[in-house]
């Protein structure tokens, strides 16, 4: 299913920002923090704060994201649409076991598999009885993204899922995700890391001050930038180096 | 830890002597027996006799059972009230919280106290009229309590995953919200608990409460007044069963407060 965002506006945050993410396809979207990059993607979940409404269009597939209803959405979220957050630590409920929080999106929508089965496909067997404070970072991490990946989204959105981790935990967390999710799933994974979007994806966006500057293949943006922050990004990313 | 054991032990006490009374007390609590009146501490009777010839430790027994009574009803009232309330002010939009919210300051402003001295004049004075006045002005402590609680808990980021996981509203209050302020809650039922047992025996002090000859705590203390200059052990034995719950149920918040939340707990 395509995902295809026009003229999205959220206040003066987000600015006319257009793009289309096919089905199976990976796309990056980097800037800096504040250019609207996390608004975007809760713009797609619908899942703005209060104060704040988002206007354009966002379809996925024939339908109108944006026109919908909350009960509608809330049948949309966790089933076609998965999002993973930033913070492991404050992501998973603290009184609620493992097991019981990654089944929950599947029991929701209808789809039961089990806590063992779901927990062993992002390497954390026999883990579903623990609480998630015994779990470390990373681990948490795996569970957040076996929540998100359940019931094989059309859309999976990654808002800096390796952010709070070690590098090594990192690598991890990406090869999992690059591996876990299915040919037909579309990825729009939120990251001001370039290295990681070097590993992660074929297209990408730059965003600057809730505005879309550049857009591109990987491989053309970052070698040959177009746009002036794009380079300035690339100079202060220690991206050459670890080459 | 300590605040909990001996919390637990002097509301265990109490607990215990109400539930013993059910089955047993050393003499018939009510009965007046005038050859045995104003019998000191040890002898026959444990605790002595009050100027009727009544049995105090039979009676400090029978009276903890509506001490408790009063306690668990409105502490339930205002548990079963208060919470909801406070959990949907905390997650509704701004102006119904703000609304929910007004409406509790305004049964914030009514003492509890006068509020049961209104009902006992409505209804008339006893002890379950007591309780459910006492209960009602409790309602705001939890509302306040939980509203804060499920403020803190819808924004984080857990909460947000599931409403990115589809989770409805109410499914996020009952399964998120919760089981995350529940810590808050227990405690402050244990210390609201503690207010009501206070309260109870200031309404039977002032004869609002519990109607005599069920023996009440408070009213105990009302009666040993005229003769408290001869007599303080007439004061002193409520009073200290009083304060022994009380300080119980105080002490049981504090420990339970330290076990329970989650910042804390997770360091264990």
């Amino acid at each position: 299913m395509t995902l295809s965002v026009s003229g999205l506006t959220v206040a003066s945050l987000v600015r006319d920002v257009s793009f289309e993410i096919g089905a199976g396809e990976r796309v990056g979207l980097i800037g800096e923090s504040g250019s609207g990059k996390s608004l975007t993607a809760l713009s797609i979940m619908g899942l703005l704060p209060e104060e704040l409404r988002a206007s354009g269009s966002i379809r996925l597939g024939e339908r109108e994201l944006l026109e919908m209803s909350e009960k509608d959405l809330s049948r949309l979220r966790g089933d076609e649409l998965a999002m993973v957050f930033q913070e492991p630590m404050t992501a998973l409920n603290p009184a609620m076991r493992v097991g019981r929080q990654v089944t929950e999106p599947g029991r929701i929508h209808g789809r039961r598999r089990s806590a063992d089965e779901l927990l062993d496909a992002v390497g954390l067997p026999g883990t579903a009885r623990a609480y998630p404070h015994q779990l470390s970072g990373g681990q948490r991490q795996r569970v957040v993204l076996a929540m998100a990946l359940a019931n094989e989204p059309s859309l999976l959105i990654c808002d800096e899922p390796t952010t709070a981790l070690d590098v090594t935990v990192q690598a991890q967390i990406l090869t999992l995700i690059k591996s876990a999710l299915s040919r037909e799933s579309a990825l729009l994974f939120i990251t001001h890391d370039l290295a990681v979007v070097a590993s992660v994806c074929e297209r990408v966006l730059v965003m600057l001050d809730g505005e879309i500057v550049e857009a591109g293949s990987t491989r053309e943006v970052l070698t040959s930038p177009k746009h002036e922050y794009t380079r300035k990004l690339l100079d202060a990313s220690d991206l050459e180096a670890r080459r | 830890m300590r605040n909990l054991v001996i919390g637990g032990v002097l509301v265990g006490l109490v607990v215990l002597a109400a539930v013993l009374s059910f089955f047993w007390t050393p003499f018939d609590p009510v009965k007046v027996d005038a050859a045995h009146r104003l019998l000191g501490f040890g002898g026959s009777n444990l605790f002595g006799t009050d100027k009727f010839g009544r049995d105090l430790l039979s009676q400090i027994m029978v009276g903890a059972r509506t001490t408790l009574y009063v306690g668990v009803v409105a502490v339930g009232i205002a548990a079963v009230i208060g919470t909801p309330l406070g959990i949907l002010a905390g997650m509704s939009p701004r102006w119904l919280g703000e609304f929910v919210m007004r409406v509790n300051d305004l049964v914030l402003a009514f003492p509890a106290l006068l509020l049961a001295i209104m009902f006992g004049a409505v209804f008339g004075a006893d002890t379950l009229t007591a309780m459910v006045a006492i209960g009602i002005a409790t309602i705001p402590s939890f509302a306040r309590i939980a509203r804060s609680g499920t403020l803190q808990v819808m924004s984080t980021e857990f909460v947000l995953a599931a409403r990115a996981g589809g989770r409805s509203r109410l499914t996020i209050a009952v399964r998120h919200v919760l089981p995350n302020i529940s810590g808050l809650l227990i405690v402050q039922a244990s210390v609201s608990f503690a207010i009501a047992v206070l309260a109870e025996a200031a309404l039977s002090f002032l004869g609002f409460g519990t109607r005599p000859p069920t023996p009440s705590w408070g009213r105990m203390l009302q009666e040993s007044q005229e003769l408290l200059t001869v007599q303080p052990r007439l004061a002193l034995v409520p009073g200290i069963a009083i304060a022994v719950a009380v300080l119980g149920f105080n002490l049981l918040g504090d420990g339970l407060r330290d076990r329970l939340d989650p910042r804390l707990a997770a360091k264990v």
